[in-house]
């Protein structure tokens, strides 16, 4: 917002109280009323006016208060902005954000991923960074971008995870690119937001118990998928484990298993497997959820299924 | 003949005799170029739905004859005579309505889905009311920038019951943004009268909800339609916040030309026929003597010749290559999409 005068940020309670989870404190002082701007409590009305006044040039970051409230502009999303360039030749560059996922205890409307739906709607990119450096390279990424970004920060991650990051221009995360976040030749665990540390957590014990290498792929980007990165991992280590806290069916794991299946089937040497949440609304009690939700564990049992092919 | 000038009415808000012409022109193109459109459909050559707004120019020219140069409008699918005063052109429309790889959207949308911000029109889409948080988000950009630019956006009287009407009333209200909203008041959404629609007696009165004024005007006299606007946007140009305009309308066709249109009583149409805002309009100019009759045909003449053209021009134009339909989904498709999409998974046998 230093940089460009046309960033300016607008959702519920981002003011004189910083968000609900303080993403915004201090803005409101630094960068005042007009460029810090308090909304009513309509999603809908929130990403539509963002994309008007992207159209007029301006770059506009629309906070979700929870990103479960996404689902009340699914329509402006899917119908409005994302047809906007395809039909009318306009550029959209906004920004929609906002705290996601599970792990935290928070019931079915505080702790949802849902990427699956924008996933399948063209025109929309979306990001998930799972370190603070992407964090921070995604979001600035994602303002500069001439398209409309999904930005999914996992309030699982908020206060875990911390880095020491330089100022400036040099910290950009290219929207597109994987990272490898373990290098391994065994078996390939591709994942994104806070599972990739959850698959790091069990490529080190199958390490440890198993000797067995396994690769992380933390793919960063979901629209535009990093195929390239995804094929070369497949390539290297022929078994690939896709894991994502969304639910299962109809989820981003099944479109990454075609892609191989279409690009590198003859490099494989068992069956693509999941693990992903069950197919349920994610409940609130601390069984309930620790059991929808895919744990280390489970991705440790997988991965062992699949080594032994 | 004309009457002594001294014993003249004078021209409800000032217009001069050429901006009455204008008007007149604008309205008799946008009558002829949906009476082509509606042989063209006949024809076949219109694809897919084709939707008139007969009895409706009036207002629909009015209302953006009050905009200035800078101001952003964004229409319904009966507004093709505000995106004509915006300056769309009856050729830019007959592609979209024939689907022409030529027209401003690549075949990829119909009739006035599609924008041009420079002449200050965005088209609008199929989901009614989603326009209006779209229309608050470019006067909202106009606040923040201190421009003295002006946003309006037409919904009709079914889009007043979506959520997205009333959200975006409501964020452009509180946060004063410089909008003017006009609620097209034409008595039915498709088979659906108001009746059905609302319990409010008049759909002005959902103004007080947003804390804004209101009016509500005779969408069939082109004069109070543009008075009424140009307070409005003359408010909003102030400063002054968002306004809601009723006007009160009939549709003299069904939604899209398929309509039978068997749910509106005969006699109501015949009404609302002899109420004809275009009739209206150039009787009350010839008989106040604001002008002649000639000059209303040489109008008239321009027309047909324009639209000729404009028909001609489309329908030697040709359709859109298949394969054009995968560029342009984003700024800048990534390499990597390519072969995934494209050639792979997009060959898949089915």
């Amino acid at each position: 917002m230093e940089r460009d005068e046309r960033v300016f940020i607008l959702g519920e309670d981002i003011g004189i109280y910083g968000g609900a989870f303080k993403v915004t404190e201090g803005f409101l002082d630094r960068f005042g009323s007009s460029r810090v701007i308090d909304t009513p409590i309509s999603e809908a009305a929130i990403v539509g006016a963002a994309a008007g006044a992207a159209h007029m040039g301006l770059r506009p970051v629309a906070e979700m208060q929870f990103i479960d409230f996404i689902s009340c502009a699914y329509d402006m999303l899917t119908n409005y902005v994302a047809t906007a360039r395809y039909r009318t030749g306009l550029a959209t560059p906004m920004v929609v954000r906002g705290p996601s996922g599970g792990y935290v205890r928070g019931g079915p409307f505080h702790s949802q991923m849902p990427e699956a739906a924008f996933f399948h709607t063209p025109g929309l990119k979306i990001v998930c960074p799972a370190t603070a450096r992407d964090a921070k390279g995604l979001i600035k990424a994602a303002i500069r971008d001439d398209d409309p970004v999904i930005y999914l920060e996992h309030k699982y991650l908020y206060r875990r995870i911390k880095e020491n990051l330089p100022d400036g221009d040099d910290l950009l995360t290219p929207i597109g690119k994987a990272r490898v976040a373990r290098e391994g030749t065994d078996l390939s665990l591709l994942t994104y937001s806070a599972t990739v540390w959850k698959a790091l957590e069990a490529a080190e014990e199958l390490a440890a118990k198993d000797g067995a290498s396994v690769e992380v792929l933390d793919l960063r980007t979901l629209v535009p998928l990093d195929d390239a990165a995804i094929m070369e991992s497949v390539k290297k280590t022929n078994k690939v484990l896709i894991v994502h806290e969304d639910t299962r069916t109809g989820g981003v794991a099944g479109e990454i298993a075609a892609r191989i299946n279409e690009q590198a089937f003859e490099w494989l040497d068992g069956p693509i497997l999941r693990v992903t949440a069950h197919d349920v609304p994610l409940p609130y009690s601390p069984p309930l959820e620790d059991f929808v939700l895919p744990q280390t564990a489970d991705m440790v049992t997988a991965a062992r299924r699949l080594l032994a092919y | 003949m004309a009457a002594p000038a001294a014993r003249k009415a004078p021209v409800p808000a000032g217009l001069s005799a050429d901006a009455l012409l204008e008007i007149y022109y604008y309205l008799r193109l946008t009558r002829s170029l949906e009476e082509r459109l509606v042989n063209l459909y006949r024809q076949s050559k219109v694809i897919g739905g084709l939707y008139c707004s007969l009895g409706q120019e009036g207002q629909s020219v009015a209302s953006a004859y009050a905009l200035q140069p800078g101001d952003i409008l964004s229409p319904l699918i009966r507004n093709v005579g505000s995106m004509l005063v915006m300056g769309a052109t009856p050729v830019d429309l007959l592609r979209q309505y024939m689907a022409r790889g030529t027209g401003p959207s690549r075949g990829r949308d119909t009739n006035v889905h599609f924008a041009d911000l420079e002449k200050g029109y965005l088209g609008n889409i199929s989901h009614l009311g989603d326009m209006v948080p779209v229309t608050a988000g470019m006067a909202l950009s106009f606040k923040l920038r201190g421009q003295r630019r002006v946003g309006l956006v037409h919904v009709g009287d079914g889009a007043s019951s979506t959520g997205a009407f009333h959200e975006g009333m409501n964020f452009a209200a509180v946060h004063r943004v410089p909008l003017v909203v006009i609620i097209e008041h034409n008595g039915y959404a498709y088979s659906t009268p108001t009746s059905r629609q609302t319990a409010v007696e008049r759909l002005a009165e959902k103004a007080k909800a947003y804390g804004v004024p209101a009016e509500t005007v005779d969408g069939n006299d082109v004069f109070p339609v543009y008075e009424s606007t140009q307070r409005a946007v003359e408010r909003a140009r102030r400063g002054e916040g968002v306004t809601l305009i009723e006007v009160v309308t009939y549709r003299r066709k069904g939604h899209a030309e398929h309509d039978d249109q068997r749910y509106q009583p005969k006699e109501e149409r015949e009404h609302w026929a002899r109420l004809d805002p275009i009739d209206r309009y150039q009787r009350r100019l010839v008989a106040e003597g604001w002008t002649e009759e000639a000059g209303l045909q040489a109008v008239d003449h321009r027309v047909t010749a324009e639209l000729d053209a404009a028909v001609a021009t489309a329908e030697s134009e040709p359709l859109p290559h298949g394969d054009s339909a995968l560029a342009a989904v984003l700024a800048d498709p990534p390499e990597a999409e390519s072969p995934a999409a494209g050639s792979v998974g997009g060959d898949g046998a089915g």
